[in-house]
């Protein structure tokens, strides 16, 4: 048997597996088994019991904490991964949530036994329209992606409700791509719109798309090259004009919280990522939370239940008839929902002004320090992220993602590779607020280091990552041979 | 503040690096009639102990399952969380880390999701199981319109059984593709094979099943199976995974997909999120599954090491055409779930299933000799029954609670036919001396 030493480590839970070996606790049973079991249908009941693993606690508590070691956190590693918003994440948060009243709270508990928890949905769900100046905010999308499908069925169901029959919704080519898809599930066409060099929405392309047939144009601000929209008002206003709802994408919310506000430019609806902007864990990819906030006009169209209050009283409101519907069974990612409610009890006003003009200030220092090194994608000054093209290093072989790889060999997460889709060789670097100068500057010589190596001796870039618990892995032929679970001859 | 290291002199330092006198000269882009002119109105700054004690005192206000003994189920279980569960998915290398993009620097969290996987799979008895979807609710909606891409078919027809909540997402996201609902009652609690077989035909994209169902009653699969496969549907099964160590596996029934919340794996109950979307299917519909999907592949050096993969359905690639718009799943949750079943195992899922069911069948049996109090459907069940109550089941409710006993879920609310109806469900949790006394003060009540 081979040595375990952590930098090899290859094991999964059904190879440390030994028959006969219990990780759990459970009492006896007070009740008959059998009895039971003789009440139901033989023919329901499992008739070859299922392969789990067969481990002891300590078998469970190593493998994973040894798994957990094969991973880059924000907690031990800078992650200037764009659009993505890798902030600290506040301990406090986490104790906060696990609070009984609060993680061990039945969703059908009677209203009468939950109203702290109802109240914090209400407080929340008004702190988060105040920062984006909307008039109604729903807590009940589970991420950003749902969150878009809301806004997007709402808005639907806005213009049906006026007698409207529209049929597409314009999206900038450098959109996320989960805006065109929402957009698609929502029952919509999705039309491309042009940005230009910066950017920046082609105004003429936009105002060539805009017809009474678009019933939404939907942007990111700051856009997805780090850059404010200088002529965002502009944008709602032609919408406007021609009875076109426009959406915001809230993913780069970071970058403008107490300097300007989504509802102030003339959005009608925006979302909010909790995962991003307001410090909740990503978790290796979720969960999330992606509230979604509107103007008044679109209030009564709002997921259903929607919590109110009335005196000193909170409650589900179910009446709704001109709602959307549900998105999850319950009323949200509500553990998502205390960790954001702390984490906005905690800043207040100023320091929340204070995230976004640290987060605004870092990624333009890191963009004047690399400008030498590497083409940028737009002029600055950027707002909370900026994006570099490898254009320069791609004529010595080295690709974005090299540079990517190389960096987690120097101690760093990656930047966003290849995204947004109109940049060659795009990387995208946000580096958020709660990083110091100290690692912004080690960052940058990281940078440096691979910018000069691509010259010198490309080969060090491509052979990275050698550091990694695994070198460069081979994505073609886990497509073309998908294994996708384990089994006991592999 | 704690969170924002940049000192006065540090932003000067960068100010001077960037060229530029003060932060304001970066934001030159925001034109200055969008600026907020003032500070956002938000209650003040709480120091840590402050905030504290504010969210201590709020949390006090609720009836959680520590301080009530929980009846309460339709849809999240009060089940045993094992301690090591907390303490392994709080390690900041899986709580702090991103959706695995780089493998390289994320094969824990990519190791993890193909266990989960694998798991899954074997206990849905499906080929292949998928990374999360956000909770059983939308799982089960994207069954639905992965069923009508696959069949090519328009409508969706559904089990009166089927979690009333669930179906109010189902019609949400069935909506903008316009597939439509077709609904098959349940008068008894399980589906009518008759009516179903009336319902489900050429048009139809997938019958869709729950078992055990909302009102806890176990269905018959395989003969919904029969049903949907013979008008050329799918069927698809939602299904408790944390009941599949006692109950057959949906795939061996004939299943095609299979969704359902996962919960019960060890996911706290935390007011309904976040929660756990399972979604498994056979392996003809991979490509056309939602979400994530981690495969084992092999490195440069040639050892083992997993991906992402098939990423040619998701939105970051086929954008306007992918199979979903899905991009944060929950994937912490699919942690604490695949450390659960690692924990209890072969053995202990078992066991959890078989104590949940004895526990369900001695509170049954108990609660229905209660003179004013029987069971309202004679089907089959697992951990869950629905009781019919000769008093309002809400005064019922309300009267218990102040005795910290959280007495299960009023009906009325989700069918008004049920109305004196009250939805009880037992889990490994609940010892034979509370169930006792939840019968001695439910004969009070109810006398």
């Amino acid at each position: 048997m081979p040595y375990d030493n952590q930098s090899r480590y290859d094991r999964l839970a059904f190879e440390l597996s030994s028959p006969g070996r219990i990780a759990y606790s459970l009492p006896e049973s007070d009740a008959d088994v059998a009895t039971a079991r003789g009440q139901i249908p033989a023919a329901y009941l499992r008739s070859e019991p299922a392969e789990l693993p067969e481990l002891s606690e300590l078998d469970v508590v190593r493998h994973y904490s040894r798994l957990s070691q094969m991973n880059y956190g924000v907690d031990t590693h800078f992650y200037p991964l764009g659009s993505c918003t890798m902030k600290y994440n506040p301990k406090i948060n986490e104790d906060m949530a696990r609070l009984a009243g609060f993680g061990r709270l039945h969703p059908l508990a009677p209203e009468a036994a939950s109203q702290g928890a109802l109240q914090l949905l209400h407080e929340l769900a008004g702190m988060l329209s105040e920062i984006a100046g909307m008039d109604a905010v729903s807590l009940q999308p589970a991420a950003g992606a749902q969150g878009e499908l809301a806004g997007v069925l709402m808005i639907r169901t806005y213009h049906a409700s006026r007698g409207e029959k529209r049929t597409k919704v314009l999206i900038p080519d450098s959109a996320h791509g989960t805006n065109p898809a929402s957009t698609a599930i929502a029952g919509y066409e999705v039309i491309e719109v042009k940005s230009d060099a910066n950017g920046e929405v082609d105004l003429g392309d936009l105002a060539r798309h805009l017809g009474d047939d678009v019933a939404a144009f939907m942007i990111t601000v700051p856009n997805t090259l780090g850059n404010f929209e200088p002529r965002v008002v502009d944008i709602t206003e032609m919408c406007h004009a021609r009875g076109v709802q426009v959406y915001m994408d809230g993913a780069n919310l970071n970058a403008i919280l107490g300097i300007t506000r989504p509802g102030d430019l003339g959005f009608d609806v925006c979302h909010f990522n909790l995962h991003k902007t307001f410090t909740t864990p990503h978790g290796g990819g979720g969960p999330g939370a992606g509230p979604v906030g509107v103007k008044a006009h679109l209030e009564p169209f709002l997921p259903t239940p929607v919590v109110v209050k009335s005196g000193e009283r909170y409650a589900l409101d179910w009446k709704r008839p001109k709602s959307i519907g549900k998105l999850e069974a319950f009323w949200g990612n509500f553990g998502m929902h205390v960790r954001a409610y702390t984490y906005i009890r905690t800043m207040g006003a100023a320091g929340l002004r204070g995230v976004s003009e640290n987060a605004v200030l870092n990624a333009n220092y890191i963009m004047k320090r690399l400008e030498q090194y590497f083409d940028i994608a737009a002029p600055g000054p950027c707002m909370h992220e900026c994006v570099l093209s490898a254009h320069r290093q791609k004529k010595h072989g080295v690709t974005a993602m090299d540079i990517a790889k190389r960096l987690l060999d120097l101690g760093f997460y990656a930047p966003s590779t290849y995204f947004p889709l109109i940049v060659e060789e795009a990387l995208m670097i946000e580096p958020t607020e709660t990083e110091s100068k100290e690692t912004l500057d080690q960052f940058c010589e990281a940078m440096i280091t691979i910018a000069k190596e691509a010259e010198t001796n490309p080969q060090a870039v491509l052979d990275a990552p050698r550091t990694t618990p695994v070198s460069r892995l081979d994505q073609t032929k886990a497509a073309r041979e998908p294994n996708l679970r384990w089994r006991p001859s592999s | 503040m704690r969170y924002l290291p940049t000192t006065e002199r540090d932003q000067r330092a960068m100010l001077d690096a960037i060229g530029v006198r003060a932060i304001e000269d970066l934001l030159v882009k925001i034109p200055s009639k969008s600026r907020l002119e003032r500070p956002l109105a938000l209650p003040p700054a709480l120091a840590e102990t402050e905030l504290i004690g504010h969210m201590r005192a709020l949390a006090a206000t609720n009836a959680d399952s520590d301080s009530h003994v929980c009846f309460l189920g339709a849809g999240a279980y009060d089940h045993y969380v094992p301690s090591p569960i907390d303490h392994l998915v709080r390690r900041g290398e899986f709580l702090t880390a991103y959706t695995p993009y780089q493998p390289e620097a994320s094969q824990g969290t990519l190791r993890s999701i193909y266990e989960y996987q694998t798991m899954i799979a074997e206990l849905t008895g499906m080929d292949v199981a998928n990374a999360s979807i956000y909770d059983g609710a939308s799982s089960l909606a994207e069954a639905a319109l992965m069923a009508h891409a696959v069949t090519g078919r328009g409508e969706v027809v559904l089990a009166g059984g089927v979690h009333p909540l669930y179906r109010r997402v189902v019609a949400t996201y069935c909506d903008g593709p316009g597939v439509k609902l077709r609904d098959v009652a349940a008068p008894e609690g399980v589906l009518d094979a008759a009516a179903a077989r009336k319902a489900v035909g050429a048009k139809s994209a997938a019958l869709v099943v729950q078992s055990p169902n909302f009102y806890g009653c176990l269905e018959d699969i395989a003969a919904a199976a029969e049903i949907a496969h013979g008008a050329g549907a799918l069927l698809v099964v939602v299904s408790d995974p944390v009941n599949l160590g006692v109950l057959e596996a949906p795939g061996r029934l004939g299943a095609d997909i299979v969704v359902g919340d996962g919960q019960g794996l060890g996911v706290p109950l935390s007011y309904g999120g976040p929660y756990l979307g399972v979604f498994a299917a056979k392996s003809d519909f991979v490509r056309r599954m939602p979400g994530r999907l981690v495969g084992a592949t092999v490195d440069h050096d040639g050892r083992r090491g997993f991906v992402l993969t098939l990423q040619t359905r998701e939105q970051h690639i086929r954008r306007a055409k992918a199979t979903s718009n899905i991009c944060t799943n929950v994937a912490l949750c699919a942690l604490m779930a695949t450390i659960y079943l690692s924990t209890l195992g072969k053995q202990g899922l078992v066991r959890v299933g078989e104590l949940s069911m004895a526990g369900a069948h001695y509170a049954a049996d108990r609660l229905a000799k209660i003179p004013g109090v029987s069971l309202r459907f004679a089907a089959p069940f697992f951990k869950e029954f629905t009781l019919k109550l000769s008093k309002p089941p809400e005064r019922i409710v309300g009267k218990l609670v102040k005795q910290k006993i959280l007495a299960g879920v009023p009906l009325k609310a989700f069918d008004r036919k049920l109305g004196d109806c009250l939805l009880v469900a037992v889990t490994e949790k609940r010892t034979r001396q509370e169930i006792d006394h939840f019968a001695e003060a439910l004969a009070k009540a109810v006398a």
